[in-house]
């Protein structure tokens, strides 16, 4: 009930300040937050990162192992991107089994990966329909402070980034682990989430946790290195107009740009 | 494996359920199907069989859901288990659950909730049977019920999905397109409001494609809006006359 008010009184603020081309953090519209990646700070994870991207902070590792492909893409190795947020990240999250908003949080993150073909899954088979490699990207969010979409996404590459895959020989069947020997996951593409939150008749990039509470609906984009748009996600209670939506793609890919200059240094 | 490729477009644009590329499949809507709902609507959309029923507004279970502003809107979309050709598991999935929540916030749009504080709409959709397409339809089916169920309403929602199959933009993608196509777009769109209200896409698409199908998709949107429009007016209009 409070909360509610208190959202109004913030949305009046960040609209007056709209009007005057400007943010409640001195942002121009289309400016993301300072994005700060570290990789490497889970040494028994085959890969990791720890991402900030203005307040919000996410830890993200990669997991490796053989596993069985599923029934009807044998030719294929597994992906799979998990994202949680934490319970110590914010104080409106409570322990216990995921809800919507987590779960599409998670399975955005996990489309955006796997719709632009970030890893060539056909390099990750062991033997064709029985085993092949497996990579589990788990993201938890430590600290909220909104977009938490993108914020996952760039941890989720960046731990990808960082990655080493270990050798697995085949012996009776079965896969055994080659100590010492690594290489590099096959990257494809560079995928980049951007996600942008419509206020009034102001769209803004990379929403805070305050334009979030504010916001009448939101949209995220995800390009690849070739410049295709390769998973969008509409969310909020609101909706766009044809025009905001063509405008916000074009958004998607001019951002996308400079973030994936900074993921080209990791690589 | 042995993977057998269905030819999902001949060299002139035919679909492999015979459709040109700006064709939908058949719709067919019937509203106030059910008896103890307050608003219901039954949609035939190619193979997808979808029942939608709508209660509310109504009390607020659990309390602490309550809004004391404006009414809420609660949405479930559910897959039968013998809807899919595989049993599905009959406890709702994280798609289910993701596909709940985009199809809540395509509908809230729409309707008026600020006249109803303290109360709850429920929107419960069951997929009987699933082809490609089916939030899109479940979404059609949803909105049409929400109007019979005397809600007032600012547009009905109209949702269509376009994709790319075979490098070219195609209208209402099929299961078959969907599986093997490169890319499907689900879009919602409120006709005469012009607002768009669910927007998702997965797949790879060029700039120019992604305005292309969004144009196509809309197109889509606007022809199911006659059909939802029809059904409804057959059911308040014609049974008046008589």
């Amino acid at each position: 009930m409070n909360s509610q008010i208190i959202d109004q009184l913030k949305r009046e603020k960040i609209l007056e300040l709209l009007k005057t081309g400007k943010r409640i953090d001195g942002r121009s519209l289309d400016e993301q937050r300072a994005l700060t990646i570290e990789t490497g700070v889970i040494p028994k994870a085959n890969g990791s990162a720890r991402i900030k991207l203005g307040n919000t902070e996410v830890i993200t590792g990669v997991k490796i192992q053989p596993d069985k492909p599923f029934p009807d893409l044998g030719d294929k190795g597994i992906l799979i991107c998990t994202a949680e947020i934490l319970p110590l990240a914010d104080p409106n999250v409570e322990p216990g089994p995921p809800n919507e908003e987590v779960i599409e949080l998670a399975r955005v993150v996990d489309r955006g990966i796997r719709e632009t073909e970030m890893i060539d899954l056909h390099q990750l088979v062991l033997i064709e329909d029985k085993s092949v490699i497996g990579m589990f990207i788990d993201s938890s969010v430590i600290d909220s402070g909104g977009n938490l979409f993108d914020a996952c996404s760039y941890a989720s590459v960046a731990g990808i980034l960082s990655c080493t895959v270990p050798k697995y020989e085949i012996k009776d069947e079965a896969p055994v682990l080659v100590e010492g020997v690594t290489s590099k996951p096959p990257i494809k593409t560079l995928p980049v989430s951007v996600t942008m939150a419509r206020i009034g008749d102001y769209v803004v990039v990379d929403p805070t946790k305050d334009e979030e509470s504010c916001m009448d609906a939101r949209i995220t984009i995800t390009t690849n290195s070739d410049g295709n748009i390769c998973a969008v996600q509409k969310g909020g209670s609101d909706g766009f107009t044809a025009e905001q939506l063509i405008q916000c793609s074009e958004t998607a890919l001019s951002v996308g740009r400079k973030i994936r200059k900074q993921f080209e240094q990791l690589k | 494996m042995v993977k057998i490729m269905t030819q999902l477009m001949t060299e002139d644009g035919i679909r492999c359920d015979g459709r040109r590329l700006d064709e939908l499949r058949n719709i067919s809507i019937k509203v106030g199907v059910l008896k103890n709902a307050d608003g219901s609507a039954y949609i035939e959309f190619g193979k997808n069989k979808i029942l939608a029923g709508v209660f509310g507004p109504r009390d607020v279970h659990p309390k602490h859901m309550a809004n004391q502003d404006s009414g809420i809107l609660r949405c479930r979309y559910h897959m039968s288990p013998f809807s899919v050709t595989e049993r599905k598991n009959p406890a709702p999935s994280r798609r289910e659950i993701e596909i709940s929540k985009v199809i809540k916030e395509a509908l809230q749009p729409s309707v008026i909730l600020k006249d109803y504080p303290r109360t709850v709409i429920d929107v419960f959709i069951e997929v009987l049977q699933a082809d490609g397409g089916s939030r899109c339809a479940a979404l059609d089916a949803a909105s049409v019920a929400l109007a019979d169920a005397g809600i007032p309403m600012r547009d009905l929602v109209s949702a269509c999905a376009a994709g790319k199959v075979a490098d070219r933009i195609v209208l209402d993608v099929n299961n078959e397109e969907d599986q093997e196509g490169q890319a499907d777009m689900p879009v919602a769109l409120m006709p005469n409001v012009g607002k768009i209200t669910l927007l998702q896409l997965d797949g790879m698409l060029k700039p120019e494609e992604f305005k292309t199908c969004m144009q196509t998709a809309l197109v889509g949107c606007r022809k199911v809006y006659e059909v939802q429009r029809k059904a409804l007016m057959e059911k308040y209009f014609q049974t008046g006359e008589q």
